[in-house]
């Protein structure tokens, strides 16, 4: 770890190096599991290594069948998310209307709140409403929660887009909608396809209030759950918890590239 | 003949705050006018009202003539140089210049044509494939300028154009500014709290206190024969003469301004008003003596290489009748 | 260059140049029209469910039919909480949440200190994915990978025997209460998983308030005498608080709520998301298990009020 300025005394520098490796190594471990042999326990170190559970994995119905559901929930909770969350930062951003903070923190809360508390209050007012559980009320709850980070990124953005910019394309003879297309759009863009990355890697992942929302059906994390408390076949777990971790690396890494340039830093309020 | 903007009873009320507060003002078409006035007193929202980035609360706006009380910025052929330039970091200078001409699905090679003309009249041709980011706070004006001229507006607006300018750079836009207005025959309006910048570069100009114009007329009246004491002070180097002082003089109870150049030291006897001096300060070619005359101080700028009093001593004050001039209103 | 006679120009035929002319003249409208479909969703859909959660922890189930009573409202599911076996669980899972916070802190602090202080330019972008990858990779993965180390043929115990100090890791088992038969369901298991879930959410607010701190503020602190220890103590702690407070708030509200973790790695004892879980679960008893989300609910607003006053938003 060079610095250019003062430099940092050695406990510090351990107990830094020794908190990272605490954060990282777990999960790298994973990717170790994913090739061993062994069928019935967790033993380590691993007594061989193989390719084969790849292949079952890649052959199990309920795996892919898991998998599809959870990118086709990721995908329009991110969409609904991105429309909600964007018309939600330019409302804040361009006025000071009464009550804004009262819209942020109404935006905050899903997440702020434990999970388990806006699971159960969905379920119960899908239960009330008599509305059964489906596709569409796994999106329910993860559109709820995935606004938030787009919000986020997006506010972000909005507060650096100087209004003079807005006025000077109305001025130049730009209607709202030119402007939101020439304009607008072209300066938070990235910061939009950065919220929607993290919310898209946010709903993949979510297991607490999915458990709520979801009826018969399995999300992946779903059927990882399902295989942590009650282990069928350890060794496919051992590979779909690797693919998890690298379908969620690659938004974080795209998300970090997109808003690297100044900003505040994507992700922070997950 | 139709005047290029014409304000009638115009209030912009936000809240409780008047920040204008029936404005009447008619500019003429052609004319290079200033709107002066100190930070908070309604001129840049005069000049955004004119632009349509407000609504007035009531009246009636004008533009050459048409209605323009409920048309959006963008149905304005009237175009804006911003204060802080507002170009579009994401877009190249020559598109930024023709951003107008897309939004009018103009064919792009005569669109880019066209930007290169504007570029070239503001002394940026061949900056057309830089990005904003990449050019000085100079250049950057300048392209706000092409930018907003490329249409050839019925109106230019300015906000603030020489403030975030250094005293050099701003001189000679000074000049520039100038000489295009009378290249392009456009009417120019500007905002500054500049006093030297309006006086020097406008036709007229109207000085704004408090959300209202006081005063309209050309540098000449408004330095000479300041209308209120508002403006007498703000326009500066006029002195203010209360209305007992007043009296004394012509017998009138009203209040006086007296430029300070038009103050001459005299004999203490014979003198209608005599007093103190208080402070000296040396400007070059001419030295600003303040002197106490009981009740106020006078300022007067005498030629240097004249012999001088020093501080503390006393002095007359003499002028020519006509120097005075006395004030309708009595703010 | 073309010119334009007119003053003010014709509007854009069809229905986007109307409306953008509605728009501009009425802006307060605008702003409703934008708000109107997240103000539908967040706040009707889902405001809307955690009223009628709430409502219901005010009736309470019917001890022989085990039917939710809906006809008297009660404050028997609140009192119902009071008994000893459930404030237990609630005892335990503020214990914990409380444990979790302070093991997150001092875990996270000098990763904050290093990333905020020293790390410059192509290390600061490699740190900087060293936190976020972690806080942002998979939830359950993450526990899982502890479930492979804590587990008792797993690299943990490997690690103990190829050192020659198993006893050490059978003392600690053999700890009352904290141990058990394995790591992976003692509480031990339980709190180490619970830190290593959360405690990335701590380091980057901590970070940012350490960003703020001045350089020359420390410079000037060692320049009139101070020791680094004082220097910490006097200077960079106090500053880093908000920081602090503002990150525990996220570790201490996800744990309070957590359901998950406890279930797969710990022992039979129960967390206030287990209960909560189980009374609307197995047990049908909706109105306590509302009662019991009300708990968090309160904890937290008394914690963010708190937090409030020390002033640990401006670090979120």
């Amino acid at each position: 770890m060079r610095s250019d300025g003062p430099k940092a005394s050695l406990g510090l520098k351990i107990s830094a190096a020794a908190g990272l490796i605490f954060m990282i190594a777990p999960l790298l471990l994973i990717f170790v599991y994913a090739f061993t042999t062994e069928e019935k326990s967790y033993q380590w170190p691993p007594p061989g290594l193989t390719l084969k559970w790849f292949e079952v994995t890649l052959n199990r119905p309920d795996v892919w069948q898991a998998l599809t559901l959870s990118l086709q929930v990721a995908a329009i909770s991110t969409a609904i998310a991105l429309v909600l969350g964007t018309l939600c930062a330019a409302a804040v951003s361009q006025s000071d209307f009464f009550g804004r903070e009262t819209i942020s923190l109404l935006v905050i809360l899903p997440i702020a709140l434990p999970g388990i508390i806006t699971g159960i209050a969905l379920r119960s007012a899908f239960s009330i409403a008599e509305i059964p559980f489906s596709f569409w009320t796994i999106v329910l709850g993860h559109a709820t929660f995935c606004v938030v980070v787009v919000y986020n990124n997006a506010v972000a953005r909005f507060r650096r887009t100087s209004k003079s910019l807005i006025e000077a394309s109305m001025d130049l003879g730009a209607d709202g909608f030119q402007t939101f297309r020439y304009v607008i759009l072209p300066n938070i863009g990235t910061a939009l396809l950065a919220g929607g990355m993290l919310a898209f890697a946010l709903s993949f992942d979510e297991v607490i209030v999915t458990t709520f929302t979801a009826g018969q059906q399995q999300t992946l994390p779903l059927w990882m759950l399902e295989e942590l408390i009650r282990p069928r076949q350890r060794p496919v777990t051992n590979v779909v918890a690797m693919i998890v971790v690298l379908v969620t690396t690659i938004p974080i890494l795209a998300a970090f590239y997109l808003t690297r340039d100044g900003d505040q830093i994507a992700g922070s309020g997950k | 003949m139709t005047a290029a903007v014409s304000l009638q009873g115009v209030s912009r009320h936000f809240g409780i705050i008047k920040a204008m507060d029936e404005v009447n003002l008619e500019i003429a078409s052609g004319e290079f006018f200033a709107m002066l006035g100190p930070s908070g007193s309604g001129k840049t929202t005069c000049l955004r009202v004119i632009a349509g980035f407000e609504q007035p609360t009531h009246g009636h706006i004008e533009i050459f003539g048409e209605n323009a009380t409920g048309v959006p910025p963008y149905r304005r052929n009237v175009n804006t140089v911003f204060q802080d330039y507002a170009l579009f970091p994401h877009l190249n200078v020559l598109d930024n210049v023709a951003y107008s001409l897309m939004l009018k699905k103009a064919p792009r090679a005569e669109r880019h044509k066209a930007a290169e003309a504007a570029l070239d009249m503001v002394k940026l041709a061949g900056y057309g494939t830089r990005r904003p980011s990449e050019l000085s706070g100079g250049q950057r004006q300048r392209v706000a300028l092409a930018r907003a001229l490329v249409n050839r507006p019925k109106v230019l607006l300015l906000d603030e154009p020489l403030g975030a300018l250094d005293l050099k750079l701003r001189e000679s836009m000074q000049e520039e500014l100038k000489s295009l207005q009378k290249a392009l025959g456009i009417t120019f309006i500007f905002v500054t709290h500049d006093q030297g910048e309006a006086l020097s570069m406008a036709d007229r100009v109207a000085v704004f206190s408090g959300g209202r114009v006081m005063q309209v007329g050309t540098p000449e009246e408004i330095y000479s024969k300041p209308n209120s004491r508002f403006v007498a002070d703000f326009v500066g180097s006029s002195n203010i003469l209360n209305p007992d002082q007043v009296s004394t003089l012509t017998g009138e109870r009203r209040w006086g301004s007296l430029r300070s150049e038009a103050v001459r030291l005299a004999p203490e006897a014979g003198s209608a008003l005599a007093g103190t001096v208080t402070t000296k300060n040396y400007l070059g070619a001419t030295t600003r003596l303040g002197i106490d005359i009981g009740g106020g101080s006078i300022h007067a700028l005498v030629p240097s290489g004249q012999e001088l009093p020093d501080i503390g001593a006393r002095t007359g004050v003499a002028f020519e009748r006509s120097a005075l001039h006395l004030m309708e209103t009595e703010q | 260059m073309t010119t334009t006679a007119l003053a003010i120009t014709e509007r854009r035929p069809g229905l986007l140049g109307w409306l953008s002319d509605q728009f501009w003249r009425h802006p307060g409208m605008f702003v409703l029209l934008l708000l109107t479909p997240p103000l539908l969703w967040l706040g009707i859909v889902y405001i809307g469910s955690l009223l009628a959660l709430l409502f219901q922890s005010f009736f309470a189930i019917d001890e022989f039919s085990g039917i939710v009573d809906y006809s008297t409202l009660t404050l028997k599911s609140y009192a119902e909480l009071l008994r000893p076996a459930n404030l237990d669980i609630i005892v335990r899972t503020v214990v914990m949440s409380a444990l979790v916070t302070l093991a997150s802190a001092v875990i996270a602090f000098p990763i904050a200190y290093m990333a905020a202080r020293y790390v410059r330019g192509k290390w600061k972008a490699l740190f900087y994915l060293g936190i976020m990858l972690p806080l942002w990779s998979s939830y359950l993965v993450k526990i899982y990978a502890w479930k492979l180390i804590l587990a008792k043929e797993g690299i943990l115990t490997w690690v103990f025997e190829s050192l020659h100090i198993g006893f050490v890791l059978d003392g600690i088992l053999a700890i009352p209460v904290i141990g058990g038969n394995s790591l992976s369901v003692s509480y031990i298991g339980t709190f180490l998983v619970f830190v290593y879930v959360w405690m990335p959410f701590m380091i980057l607010p901590i970070q940012a308030s350490l960003e703020r701190v001045p350089v020359n503020l420390i410079d000037a602190s060692s320049d009139l005498g101070a020791t680094p220890q004082q220097t910490f103590r006097k200077v960079i702690f106090p500053l880093a608080l908000p920081g602090i407070i503002a990150g525990s708030i996220f570790t201490f509200s996800l744990t309070l709520g957590d359901y998950i973790i406890p279930q797969i790695i710990g022992s039979s004892r129960l967390f206030i998301g287990q209960a909560v879980y189980a009374q609307q679960g197995t047990a049908g008893n909706i109105p306590l298990a509302a009662a019991f989300t009300v708990v968090p609910i309160v904890i937290m607003g008394l914690y963010l009020w708190m937090a409030k006053r020390q002033g640990a938003f401006d670090a979120l």
